[in-house]
């Protein structure tokens, strides 16, 4: 999010570049920069504090239960932190639970999107209905959906016949059961950008190309999608972010047991668990790092307009 | 709002009719007036409560009126409150206890704890304390220690564990209140088919697990990667006599004796035990509970767990949600043995009273609170409210828990004989590496794990490994 908020103004800077600026525009901006400014002070306060804070603590051995023993070691825990197995085989769970989702995500959200936008009668109706999913706080549906697949009070078992086969006892079964509440609970939100973006594709378009003789999957293909791109691709942006971080299931379904551990409960565990401040900062900061990189690798090398996602053009 | 709507004649406003809509509906053609009058007085009884228990937090024993102390307490279904309730009574207005609940897991409530007193909470006079968590706090200076005097009182007839537990480098920093401890549980069918005496003195790990994989029975364990399968290593390692960690008072630089020929010994059992048809099918994920309704299902066979399976099997046949014979088929014995010829150490658990050394009365109301609640009355009650066993052995002499408690003398034993988890101020790295090694139980295998997990335990304890 924050990595997001920091590009938002980069992004108008280079669009600005492009062209001459006029009097008018020139005083627009400052407008603007004077309207934001409040909001980026509070912004300042409550991230670059605490985000200052961190990478200074980051490079001492320090724990909250042991004050005494507080001592200054450089960089050394950020090599404990990207020397260490469980770091990688985090990242990779990260990596996969991420991947998973976003793409089901994407998939499922585009024709969830073409429902609402296409609902001929019960609009509202069928819009709220897909929204629901959406507006359950995730610890709940964790819940929900543990017990579900839980040996002794689930009805996944019995529905399907598994016997009694123990979700929870593998990796990949865990992951399984992770990856599908994680789309059933974040699916309506990209759905809701994409019809954002399906909104803004102009009827006309599909109208001249229906005249041309074009089919609806050629239609779909060739001019529906390519106008929509930016809202896709500003969907796939939050959303990667947000799946690179979860943590709300893992922690209530398997509190990261089976290798199903993520990078932000790894933070956790060694923050919060253990109180070690230090270690834990620094995975804090790497994996700050990581979310970063993810923005700018959206936003520089997929070229996501920020500003589309506001439906203006 | 409610007031001005009262007063103000002429016109109505959207919100104050919506208002008024809500309130009193019954007698929508009264005149405005005495509609108003009527709705109010619960109305404004209700705003000045909330107005005066708001005012009571904010001066909680700042001028007037009576000094609070806060309690946080483990969840156990409302006997801690009701001790708090009769040690406000019986001080005479000197103070008056206030609990508030921690979460339900050990770890979730030192995590909460610790954030507290790091920020060094001044509203946190009293807390319930799981013993392993002692020596961390203590350490970090967030508790008050006892004098001498204190001391004397509170270890008066205490098990020697739960003194244990709450001393660290010399110094008594909680005051025990109940003390745990895990027996085995089997159904007497069972054994019967089975052909074992449970409580006889050569029933070890190896002869239970046979008997349970020859009848086709579970021998249920908590196995999930959490604070019960640290007690479950550690009750099987010092059963062999080993232990996990010596010299703890060195801190990160503690002695690590994990891979010892006990550690061994321990890790065979578990490999055993999990790889074999006796284990639940969900034993890597099992806690407690789930490891109570196995030996409930139609499998079950013997099970270790703590002490509060009695009154929780009786209320649930009582209440129809198992099987109403369950009860009456219930057996009960000593810790299973490792070697036939060494005595078991039965895990320890229970709840010790610390003070926060932050907190207004911590000199004062709060040792006279704690004082309180830890006499053996109180002990005695809190056992018969929720069935957890008292830190005083006296308590078990009494014949109103003999009678409730048929297995009291088989607790009082146990805990005297048990061993408690490493006392160190490192205790959930030391617990967290060995899970982390240990689980799932399944992959334990005696020649490698008790050495990895050595191994990883020191470069947890230096910071050299995440955990």
């Amino acid at each position: 999010m924050m990595a997001a908020v920091q590009s938002a103004p980069a992004a108008t800077k280079r669009r600005a570049g492009r062209a001459e600026l006029s009097d008018r525009s020139r005083s627009e901006r400052r407008l603007g920069l004077l309207l934001s400014a409040p909001a980026v002070i509070v912004m300042l306060l409550v991230t670059a504090y605490p985000l200052l804070n961190a990478l200074y603590l980051s490079l001492f051995r320090y724990r909250i239960t042991a004050p005494d023993d507080k001592k200054f070691v450089g960089l050394s825990n950020y090599w404990t932190a990207l020397s260490d197995p469980l770091f990688w085989q985090n990242v990779f769970t990260t990596f996969i639970i991420t991947f998973a989702t976003v793409a089901v995500e994407l998939v499922i959200g585009f024709g969830l999107a073409m429902v609402m936008h296409r609902a001929l009668f019960a609009r509202r109706t069928v819009r709220t209905a897909i929204l629901l999913p959406y507006g359950i706080v995730t610890v709940i549906s964790a819940f929900a959906w543990r017990y579900a697949f839980d040996l002794q009070s689930g009805f996944v078992n019995s529905w399907f016949g598994l016997g009694d086969y123990a979700w929870f006892s593998g990796r990949w079964s865990s992951l399984f059961v992770i990856v599908l509440s994680e789309i059933w609970k974040t699916t309506p939100f990209v759905s809701l950008l994409l019809l954002a973006g399906l909104a803004q594709v102009p009827n006309d378009l599909g109208e001249a190309a229906t005249v041309d003789g074009a089919t609806a999957w050629q239609r779909l293909r060739r001019v529906t999608i390519p106008n929509m791109k930016a809202a896709i691709l500003v969907a796939v942006l939050f959303r990667t972010l947000d799946a690179w971080r979860i943590f709300d299931n893992v922690y209530i379904m398997t509190s990261g047991q089976q290798k199903t551990q993520t990078l932000s409960f790894l933070t956790y565990q060694q923050t919060i668990t253990r109180t070690a401040i230090g270690l834990g900062d620094a995975v804090g900061v790497l994996l700050f790092l990581s979310v970063v990189l993810i923005a700018v690798v959206f936003i520089r090398g997929f070229r996501v307009d920020l500003s589309q996602v506001r439906g203006d053009r | 709002m409610v007031e001005r709507i009262g007063r103000r004649p002429g016109r109505v406003m959207r919100a104050e009719r919506i208002a008024r809509r809500r309130a009193i509906p019954p007698d929508r053609h009264a005149p405005p007036d005495r509609r108003m009058r009527r709705s109010l007085p619960p109305l404004r009884a209700a705003v000045a409560l909330t107005l005066l228990a708001g005012g009571l937090a904010a001066c909680s024993g700042g001028g007037g009126g009576t000094p609070t102390l806060n309690w946080y307490i483990n969840p156990d279904d409302g006997g801690q409150a009701k001790l708090a309730a009769s040690c406000t009574k019986a001080s005479g207005g000197k103070y008056k206890i206030k609990t508030s609940v921690l979460p339900n897991d050990a770890t979730q409530q030192r995590e909460q704890l610790v954030r507290r007193l790091a920020a060094k909470d001044s509203g946190l006079d009293i807390m319930s304390l799981d013993p392993v968590f002692v020596a961390e706090v203590a350490n970090a200076g967030f508790l008050r220690p006892f004098t001498a005097a204190e001391s004397k009182q509170f270890t008066d007839g205490v098990f020697p564990p739960a003194v244990q537990s709450s001393t660290w480098e010399g110094k008594l920093y909680a005051a025990p209140f109940w003390a745990n401890t895990q027996l085995l549980w089997y159904r007497k069918s069972a054994a019967q088919k089975a052909g074992v005496d449970p409580s006889a003195p050569d029933f070890t790990w190896d002869k239970m697990i046979d008997a349970a994989v020859r009848t086709n029975t579970t021998v249920a364990a908590q196995g999930n990667r959490y604070e019960g399968y640290m007690v479950w290593i550690n009750a099987l390692i010092s059963s062999a006599g080993g232990r996990i960690i010596s010299d703890a008072e060195k801190g990160a630089d503690a002695t690590i004796e994990i891979d010892s020929p006990a550690g061994r010994q321990a890790a065979t059992i578990i490999r055993k035990l999990a790889r074999s048809k006796a284990a639940s099918p969900t034993l890597s994920t099992d806690i407690e509970e789930q490891a109570r309704s196995v030996l409930n299902g139609s499998r079950g066979g013997f099970m270790i767990n703590w002490g509060y399976i009695w009154r929780a099997e009786n209320g649930d046949a009582k209440a129809g949600v198992i099987n109403k014979n369950i009860p009456a088929d219930l057996g009960w014995a000593r810790y299973p043995k490792v070697n036939a010829n060494q005595d078991s150490k039965p895990p320890f658990g229970g709840i010790e009273l610390g003070i926060g050394g932050y907190g207004k009365y911590r000199d004062t109301l709060a040792v006279d609170a704690v004082r309180c609640i830890t006499t053996p009355e109180n002990m005695k009650q809190y056992m018969i409210d929720t069935g957890n066993p008292a830190a005083r052995a006296v308590v078990y002499d009494d014949p109103q828990i003999k009678k409730e408690f048929p297995m009291a003398g088989l607790i009082r034993d146990s805990i005297n004989a048990a061993s408690p988890r490493p006392i160190t101020p490192y205790y959930t790295d030391v617990s967290g590496a060995v899970q982390s090694r240990w689980h799932p139980p399944a992959s334990v295998d005696p020649n490698s794990t008790p050495r990895r997990s050595e191994t990883f335990i020191r470069q947890v304890l230096r910071d050299q490994a995440l955990l």
